[in-house]
């Protein structure tokens, strides 16, 4: 099976925004990074699928070379081959990311394709149902579970209220959801490993985006709640402000 | 060009969700603004009758696609909808209807489709809009963007533009009784082929018939301060008294106390009920992201110290196991269960 994983970086999720000088990004200072969570899950299925039907795990990463530390955490964990589809400038939308990681996949024709359901930073949720929309591919996102039989998929997808069972067949695209599976920890030697995979670079296909970003902001500060400290004392107050204040009940 | 917008909402067994209220009225909003025309397609059988009701949010036109009609030409046996072909339907229809603006809810299913109708008709795409309106002619889209921790204004480039909206934040506008005209619109003059059907749904499991937090407009969520998951019935029972669906921080959804599926943060489900009630959750940045946005929060922690009481409208210091009772009662009194 050639399965090729697609892994951004993202800042990490304790992360505090502040909004930098441009008024259009976050002030990066102080940011540290990681492989976007949700890859994680894409990258660990993929090498469980490796593993269980032999082939091979390739994680491409359209990014500047920062975008080179997610593809190490992917070596770490036990993938193979990495590509860096090399971008001119870190401000890119998610049709460009698609757009550029679906012409270079198209030239690979791989079994199975494997993304995180979405990358927590801009949230776009949009990057694997656009490369499978681009080299007509079926797709299914927000994947809990995973059951593939030669080329027959049966996924679970996770949907407010509960879950879609889908069917499908490969070559396909698959978004990963918490659940699927648990992660493994890069072991000592895995990492020692990783150290001498060369990471292959890629020239860009497009550049041009679809939206420009005009402002970002912090959402509204709230004003000072009211804080009781009596215990069950204060419970009768409360009740009559939800009820009468905040008219929610 | 002269704009044209096109809403997409979803029936379900003959009834709209609350979703279709929400985007027909966005839509009609977003319409005024930019002084255009707005067309709704819905897919569904037995949903005619309801469709004209849409005309009380100011829908004009409703086109309607019969969802067993389209099912039929599904290569899957047992077919119930399948996500490409529901954006095949969008995509020709806004082609057909001459619509440069598509509007869909961010709903599971609009999420998994409106990448696929962003690519086919060329549109520029805003998924998880919050906010949406027009200047100068343009539209304006707001997004939140790490987890909810920030917010940013999009232009588009270019007059074609899908944007899917976030459900449970735009307010459905009844303007009348008006009804409106419904037209089907035959499968087959959409181009279907083979390939629009490469995954199809077999299957919709209710994960219980318990309220799911994302559709919910109450959420009693609780965390690793109520020690074990015996002591969860407190939060089913303020739950009960409310209406309200049951939620969770990971903590207790990692330590095996409650199902996944009512995890709320980040790697959860993101909520913005009217009211949401904490009860032994920290706040870390984590879950916040994911329940920040409700309207009205309260927060029971015996740490006043803890983060949860920065976005609380009203905090309760004190022991879970003493208030959350009391609490539970007093409610029971003025809601007369
Ligand atoms: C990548 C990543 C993603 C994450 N995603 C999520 C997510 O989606 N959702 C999420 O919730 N978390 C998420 N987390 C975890 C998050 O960081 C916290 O660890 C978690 O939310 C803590 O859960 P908690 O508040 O229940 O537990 P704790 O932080 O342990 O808090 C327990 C609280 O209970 C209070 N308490 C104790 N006893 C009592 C009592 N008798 N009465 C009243 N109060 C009492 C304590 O004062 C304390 O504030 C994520 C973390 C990471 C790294
Ligand atoms: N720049 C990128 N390079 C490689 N994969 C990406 C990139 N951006 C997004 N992805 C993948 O697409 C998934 C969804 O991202 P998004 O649609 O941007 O939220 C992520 O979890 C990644 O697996």
């Amino acid at each position: 099976m050639k399965i090729i994983v697609g892994v951004s970086l993202v800042p990490d999720s304790t992360t505090k925004v502040k909004i930098g000088a441009d008024n259009k990004s976050i002030d990066e200072n102080g940011v540290s990074y990681i492989l976007n969570p949700y890859d994680e899950f894409a990258v660990e299925e993929a090498l469980q699928l490796k593993e269980k039907n032999g082939g091979e795990v390739i994680a491409v990463s359209y990014g500047t070379d920062k975008a080179k530390e997610a593809i190490k955490k992917a070596f770490q964990m036990g993938a193979e081959k990495g590509v860096l589809i090399k971008a001119p400038s870190a401000e890119f939308d998610t049709y460009t990311a698609a757009k550029n990681l679906a012409d270079y996949i198209k030239g690979q024709n791989p079994d199975l394709i494997l993304f995180g359901k979405t990358s927590i930073d801009f949230d776009g949720l949009s990057v694997p149902a656009m490369v499978a929309e681009m080299i007509d591919y079926p797709c299914i996102n927000v994947v809990v579970k995973l059951d593939i039989n030669g080329n027959e998929i049966t996924a679970e997808r996770e949907i407010e209220g509960g879950k879609e069972i889908v069917v499908s067949n490969l070559p396909a695209v698959i978004g990963t959801q918490k659940g699927i599976n648990n992660p493994r920890y890069p072991n000592l030697k895995s990492i020692m490993a990783s150290k001498s995979k060369p990471i292959e670079e890629a020239a860009p296909t497009y550049n041009g985006n679809k939206y420009d970003v005009v402002e970002m902001k912090l959402p509204a500060a709230k004003a000072a709640g009211k804080i009781f400290s009596n215990g069950a004392a204060d419970a009768a107050e409360v009740v009559r402000l939800l009820r009468e204040e905040a008219k929610v009940i | 060009m002269s704009n044209k917008i096109l809403a997409f909402v979803e029936s379900k067994d003959g009834k709209f969700k609350n979703s279709a209220f929400e985007v027909v009225s966005e839509a009609k909003k977003l319409a005024g603004e930019l002084g255009c025309e707005f067309d709704v397609l819905t897919i569904g059988s037995g949903v005619d009758s309801e469709a004209e009701n849409l005309g009380a949010y100011g829908a004009s036109k409703v086109l309607v696609v019969d969802l067993n009609e389209l099912n039929g030409k599904s290569k899957f046996a047992g077919t119930q909808y399948s996500h490409p072909a529901f954006a095949k339907v969008i995509a020709e229809t806004a082609v057909k209807q001459g619509a440069n603006i598509i509007l869909i809810s961010g709903t599971g299913l609009g999420k998994e489709i409106a990448p696929r109708v962003a690519i086919k008709t060329d549109s520029a795409f805003c998924q998880d809009c919050v906010a949406l309106h027009a200047e100068g002619g343009n539209i304006i889209a707001t997004k939140p963007v790490y987890a909810g921790k920030s917010l940013i204004n999009l232009k588009f480039n270019g007059d074609k533009v899908l944007i899917t909206l976030r459900p449970n934040v735009f307010k459905p506008v009844k303007s009348g009784d008006a009804k409106a005209s419904v037209e089907k619109l035959d499968t087959g003059s959409l181009n279907l082929t083979d390939k629009d059907f490469s995954s199809a749904v077999k299957e919709v499991v209710v994960s219980s018939e318990k309220l799911d937090v994302a559709e919910a407009d109450i959420i009693v969520s609780g965390g690793r301060g109520l020690r074990g998951p015996e002591n969860f019935n407190l939060v089913e029972n303020l739950a009960g008294v409310l209406g309200a669906a049951t939620g969770a921080s990971r903590a207790v959804v990692d330590a095996g106390w409650r199902p996944h599926g009512e995890q709320v943060g980040q790697t959860g489900k993101t909520v913005s009920p009217s009211l949401y009630i904490a009860i032994g959750i920290s706040g870390a940045i984590q879950h916040l992201a994911g329940m920040s946005s409700s309207k009205c929060i309260v927060a029971i922690n015996k740490d006043k110290d803890a983060p949860i009481f920065q976005i609380a409208d009203y905090g309760m210091v004190g022991d879970a196991f003493e208030i959350v009772p009391a609490f539970t009662d007093e409610l029971k009194k003025v809601l007369g269960s």
